[in-house]
This record gives structure tokens, sequence and C-alpha cells, in this order.
């Protein structure tokens, strides 16, 4: 059967079940989307390729099936730069399709050319500059099994014009010998020497924590892990990937470690004998100034790359594998630490001295952001997945949201990207339409890709998104008033400018606003009960609320700060 | 106040603790490019690259790289390179279990018979080749361990307006040692 190169890519994508591609169409991707109206792929015409990427990253992080987005050459592959780079930092499974100048172009500064491989080489887990039409099929091929094996990532696939447009006899790859990937070996047998070696450390352990990154959600595990930490009584902490990975409602959760997690969780790390990293990477933000991190603690670290063992900390044991395999091997070897009683009391002493707490809310407001994310997660139907963009309001809602579903928390950790949340929420809706989806999101990220909210619209993704307007870039205003002696620089954005009811509208959403208590729980309720549109609601929150605990940058974790109000006699 | 000097990187040929790694990769567009991306946004540094086809299989090239283990774990090192699909294998050598080969070939002017005479016993202390000659200059040819060619390349400074350049080491294991993956 005789293909265009552009049929053959569509018809590879049908191949592995793709069911969405988000994308923008230009210049040198456009062969491609012809044979896109012939194929019952669903296309999501995002407004800008930051939101289509986004929104691949939200469709993954929901679903654990690699997003896909699709762009044109030049611009168009600089504009979706962030949300590789973004999934790299993530290990978020995405597969980029971009469109290139034919290849008799290449290297002459054609009209939008662009170096795309070499420009994402760094941020992608592997790209591929394709050079004949029958070649596609196994890029595409490929590109699938490294975005979604391993520690699963960023692929890009670069076609340019003239592949797309030229003739191909298809065929399809049908084992992994012809992917001809000599180089790629994601999995090694299980070392039982040591697993014994863990089974050890675990068995002498008194003060041992169950340190659990976003590789836990990633393969998989939760269910592994409850059953784990039920049967070894270890306290558990979830890091901000991971959050949804163990029950928040489980009374051996300690909620999240790290520059904003419970004093319970950042102390238990801190004063532990054995950290059990579970798809972990000892981030910064979890550990603080490296050299004061849990100093007393072995470490048993187990992560399905390598790379990851004794980059920042050192680790007594190392098992590469993924989370899942891990505990199951821990579990059957009848890994046990000694009676825990008197770790436990510990802890219970802490969490009931510094539990997560914010300042009264006032009835005429403004109001308390911690206030409003408690009141739509108590409004919230079970199972609803929240996303986030990046700062302050991403803090308060992976404290004070109740997380007890895995995939039920959609976010941009590693690389930070303010603008994440209303194209990821978007994303996520698509793939898990069954789901209520809100994005909890700040006014200054709100501003960077808001404009999505047009595609939500048009695509009949009804989508809830809360703004916390308190009319500043609030995280960094918060280090301003902390460590800049309360010099604000650049960081006032107005809570009226834009009128985000008015924009909202603009862009056939529901606009609403909410200034005081009373008006909130209004407000929520109208937007629940609102399924066809998408909702904005813009609740006027307190400019100077700060997010606590906090552990200031490059401090130990040993100088939490906690909220004013516990701060008194004990620290 | 005078402005910094430009900054330049410290020339070195033998580091303090080094490791040659043999690395086999694909034969594809760019893989150079993704290795010495790696070492550059990594902050690991390169001492030497060699680049040539494989011995048995023209679908894969053999890099030989001198990694600079003062400036990254070689762990860490290993790793990462490892992560890249291209590439296909590592094997580490210590130096202590590597037999290093380098060439090094410099032309020397030579205008006066003090200078000819100079130069010839240079060459012959070093049990370097006489691979050029003409009337103005001879070119110098030398094949033999790293620190053989820095030597000769310290003798050769002396020389005013030589041209000098090395390939950078290739190695494999000593007879009865074996690599580490």
């Amino acid at each position: 059967m005789q293909l265009t190169g552009a049929q053959a890519l569509i018809k590879s994508l049908e191949q592995q079940g793709v069911e969405t591609i988000f994308g923008l169409p230009g210049g040198a991707i456009l062969p491609v989307y012809d044979p896109l109206l012939d194929s019952p792929i669903r296309h999501i015409l995002a407004r800008h390729e930051q939101g289509a990427g986004h929104m691949a990253e939200g469709y993954a992080l929901a679903t654990g099936r690699p997003g896909v987005a699709m762009v044109t050459s030049g611009p168009g592959s600089t504009n979706i730069v962030t949300p590789i780079g973004n999934a790299h930092m993530d290990s978020t499974p995405l597969v980029v399709i971009t469109g290139q100048v034919a290849t008799t172009s290449i290297g002459t500064d054609a009209f939008q050319e662009c170096d795309i491989t070499g420009i994402t080489m760094g941020i992608t887990k592997h790209n591929f500059l394709v050079q004949s039409a029958q070649e596609l099929p196994r890029a595409v091929a490929a590109a699938f099994h490294l975005a979604t094996t391993g520690r699963p990532g960023p692929v890009l696939i670069d076609v340019p014009k003239d592949v797309s447009q030229s003739m191909m006899e298809w065929w399809y790859p049908e084992t992994l010998e012809e992917l001809d990937l000599p180089g790629y070996h994601p999995t090694r047998d299980l070392d039982e020497e040591a697993v014994a070696r863990a089974v050890q450390l675990i068995s002498r352990a008194e003060r041992p924590v169950l340190y659990v990154g976003g590789g836990t959600l990633k393969s998989g595990a939760s269910a592994a892990l409850l059953a784990f930490a039920e049967a070894t009584r270890m306290p558990v902490v979830t890091t901000l990937m991971a959050r949804g990975a163990f029950p928040d409602s489980h009374d051996q959760h300690l909620g999240m470690p790290g520059m904003h997690g419970t004093y319970a969780a950042v102390t238990a790390l801190q004063r532990s004998d054995l950290l059990v990293a579970l798809g972990a990477r000892f981030d910064d933000r979890v550990t603080g100034r490296v050299s004061a991190f849990a100093p007393g603690a072995s470490v048993i670290h187990v992560d399905i790359d390598r790379a990851e063992f004794n980059k920042i900390r050192h680790a007594d044991v190392t098992l590469q594998t993924d989370v899942g395999t891990a505990l199951a091997a821990l579990g059957d070897a009848g890994a046990t630490p000694a009676p825990l009683d008197a770790w436990w009391r510990e802890i219970r002493a802490w969490r009931a001295q510094y539990p997560l707490t914010y300042d009264e809310p006032v009835v005429d407001g403004p109001l308390r952001p911690q206030h409003v994310i408690e009141a739509i997660a108590q409004r919230a139907e079970p199972g609803t997945i929240v996303a986030s963009g990046v700062g302050q309001h991403q803090m308060w809602t992976s404290q004070f949201w109740r997380f007890d579903e895995p995939r039920t928390w959609v976010n941009s950790g590693g690389a930070g990207t303010m603008g994440f949340g209303v194209p990821a929420a978007i994303g996520a809706k698509v793939g898990r339409p069954d789901r209520a989806v809100w994005c909890i999101d700040g006014d200054g990220c709100f501003q960077m890709t808001a404009q999505e909210l047009v595609t939500a619209r048009a695509e009949r993704i009804p989508i809830k998104v809360a703004i916390l307007n308190n009319a500043y870039l609030g995280m960094v205003r918060q280090w301003q008033e902390m460590f800049y002696d309360e010099r604000y620089s650049e960081v006032y954005l107005s809570a009226d400018l834009p009128d985000y009811v008015k924009w909202a509208e603009a862009m056939g959403c529901v606009g609403l606003r909410a200034t005081n208590v009373k008006e909130m729980a209004d407000v929520i309720d109208e937007a629940n009960a609102i399924n066809d549109v998408p909702v904005v609601i813009d609740f006027r929150t307190d400019t100077s609320e700060k997010v606590f605990p906090m552990v200031a940058a490059g401090a130990s974790n040993d100088d939490i700060m906690v909220h004013p109000s516990q701060r008194g006699g004990a620290r | 106040m005078t402005p910094p000097e430009p900054f330049a990187a410290e020339i070195v040929h033998t580091p303090v603790r080094h490791h040659i790694l043999s690395v086999l990769v694909e034969n594809k567009a760019g893989v150079l490019a993704r290795i010495a991306g790696l070492f550059a946004r990594r902050g690991f540094n390169i001492y030497s690259l060699a680049v040539a086809p494989a011995e048995s299989d023209a679908r894969f090239s053999r890099v030989t790289i001198v990694v600079d283990a003062e400036s990254a774990p070689l762990e860490q090192i290993v790793g990462q390179l490892d992560k890249l699909v291209n590439v296909v294998a590592i094997s580490d050598l210590a130096p202590r279990d590597a037999l290093e080969r380098e060439l090094l070939l410099a032309s020397v002017p030579v205008l006066d018979s003090d200078t000819r005479a100079r130069l010839l016993d240079t060459i012959a202390n070093a049990g370097a080749a006489i691979v050029d000659v003409d009337a103005s200059a001879v070119t110098v040819m030398l094949t033999g361990t790293p620190s053989a060619c820095d030597d000769l390349e310290r003798s050769l400074e002396s020389f005013p307006g030589v041209e000098l350049h090395r390939t950078g080491r290739v190695a494999l294991p000593r007879l009865g040692r074996t690599a580490t993956a």
C-alpha cells in the first residue's frame, strides 16, 4: 500500500492508539494536517503552541498515557520548547511532532527554518530528524516506546515537508528489534543481593521514612505502596510530584516534605535513620541545604534511572528498577523495621503541635486563599482532578487540597512553569472527561496562558478555573517581603486590570467573582452546577498572605519557619 | 579599574585524575553533538576526544573520551552518557589498566643550521620521525604515550613559529585487564 509520508505519520499515530492530538498547524506541517481530516483521531486546536504542549502534558499526567502535540516549524517549534522542557524535568511521557522545512532547504536559513532537534537535545529523552517517508513508522513507534518506558520523558519527531509529501510503502514495526534502538535498555534484572541488603537496613531501622517521589506514580505503584507502608508501619511523605500516590487521609501520611512541606514531614526526614527513597531524586526543594539534609539517615534509593544514584545524596543501597517492582521484592523478602512506637510518638507530637494552618477567615474579605482552596475541595465531587500554575497558589493547593487518588494532581514541579495550569487542566479534562477538573491558578499565571480558554470553549471542554487574585506575583512578593526588606520590585499586577470576569465572558466562559466568604461559597456552588462551558472565578484574596511552613533557600531543613501563629515557645 | 582577562580554559594535556571512556555509539547524525552537549550542560570536562568508525560494524563508531574525574564523579558521567539513546556501550578504563597512544604532528620552521641541529637532537631524543621536509621547515611525527607527546610538545615550544597538532588519545585495555562496563 502506497501512502504519503503524511498519511503514514497519521496512520502510525493510530497504530499507537492515539486518540487526541493537541496542536496548531502551519506551513511546514501542512501536509500532515490533510490526512488528519480522514482520521478518527481528535485534534484540539490550541491558540498558542505552548498551550498545545501543556495540554498534552495535562493529558499525560491525568491518564498515564503519552500526550501528543503537533506544531509547525520555526516559531511553532520554539513555542513548544517550554512544555518540552517542563515534561523533561517532570519525566512526563510526551510525543511532539514538529514540521520542518524540506530536507533540500535545511541549513539555508529558509523561511520558518529552525534547528529544533538541536535546541531540544538537552530537554528531550531523545529526538529524531526523519530523513525519508519510509522511516516515519519506525520513528513514531520508537518515539512512543522511548517516551513511555524506563524513565518516561518527551520525545520529539521533526518531519521535513518533503518527507511528509513523498510516497512510501506502508509498513509498521512489529518487534522491538525493528525499532533499531541498540543502545536502549530501560530495564534491568532485579539485584537480589541489593534487595537483601535493603531488607537488612530496614530491619535495623528505628526511625525510617518512606520518601515517595513522582516515580511512584509513573510506576503505577500506589497500591503496592499502600500495602508496603501498612505492613511496615513506616511513615510516608509524598513530594510535590507524588501528591496522590498515597492517600492524604491515611494516618501514616505526614504530607509533603520540602521548602513548603509540613513540619512533621520535613522534621521526620531530618531526624530519620533510614530514608527509603521511592522514585524520588533529592531535589533541592526537598533537601534544603544538602549537607544538612537528614544527617543521620542511611539511604535506600529506588529509581529506574541509575544516573539519579549518588547524584545529590550518597545511597547505601541502590535498586535500579521501578517502584512497584522494588516494593514487591522488599515485601516478599519480609522487610520489617523494629517496632516504631517511639518514632510514631515523636511524629504525632510534631503533627499535633504544628499542623498546617492559616489565619481565621475575615467574613467581609479579603479572602484567605487557603480557605478558598479548602472550600472548593470540600464541595468538589470525589475524584476531582486539580491542576495548578506555579507559585503560592500551587503550594497552598498542594498543602490544603486532600489528595486521595493517584493522577488527580496536575502540576509543574521541576521546571516551575508559570501558566501551566489552564492548558494542563484542559488536557486533563480531555483525557478524563468523566472527572470534574478544577484549575487553581494565580492571577500572574492566568495571564500567561488564559487564551486557551477560547480553545476550551470552542472544543466544549468544561473546566473550572479559580483565580486566587492577590494582585501580585505572590511568591516573588513573599520573598521580597521576607528577604529583600519589603522592597517590592516589579511584582504588582492590579486586581482589576484585567477585569477577569469580562475576560472570561469574552472567551465564551462563565465569569464569576467573589470578594467575601458568603460570595465564595455561592460562586463555588454556581460553578459546580455548570457542566457545559468553562467557568472562571475571580477570588479576591489577601495580598499579604504567605506560604508557611517555609525553609529559606539554601537553609537547613532544621530551620523551618512555621506559621506565625505557631511561633512562640518552641521554634 | 582594569577589566578582567577574557576567560580562557587552562590548557592541561594530562589531567590529574582522568579516566578513559571507550564509547560505542550509533553512527547517526548528531551523535557527537549529543555527547558534547551532555558534557557541557552537566559541567563534565573532556580532555580529549577521538572518533573513528568501529572496527566490526559500519553502524557504529567508537568514541574515546578522556574525562576529568575531578569535575564530576565517574559514576555520574557514565550514568548520564548511558542515557543517550544512541550510546550503545560504555567501557571505562582506569589509566593503570589502559594502553594509551596518541599521535603528534608538528611543523617546525628551520632557517639556520643551529636550529636544524637542535631539532634533529630533539627528534632523536623523543624517538620521533621526520615525515616532511622543505627548504624552510621540517614536519615531525610522534606516535606514543600521551606523556611522551607532552614531553616532545614542551621541547618543541622553544622553536619559534612551531605549529603543532595532537589527535587526542585512543586506548585499549592492557592484555589481561578488562574494562568495566
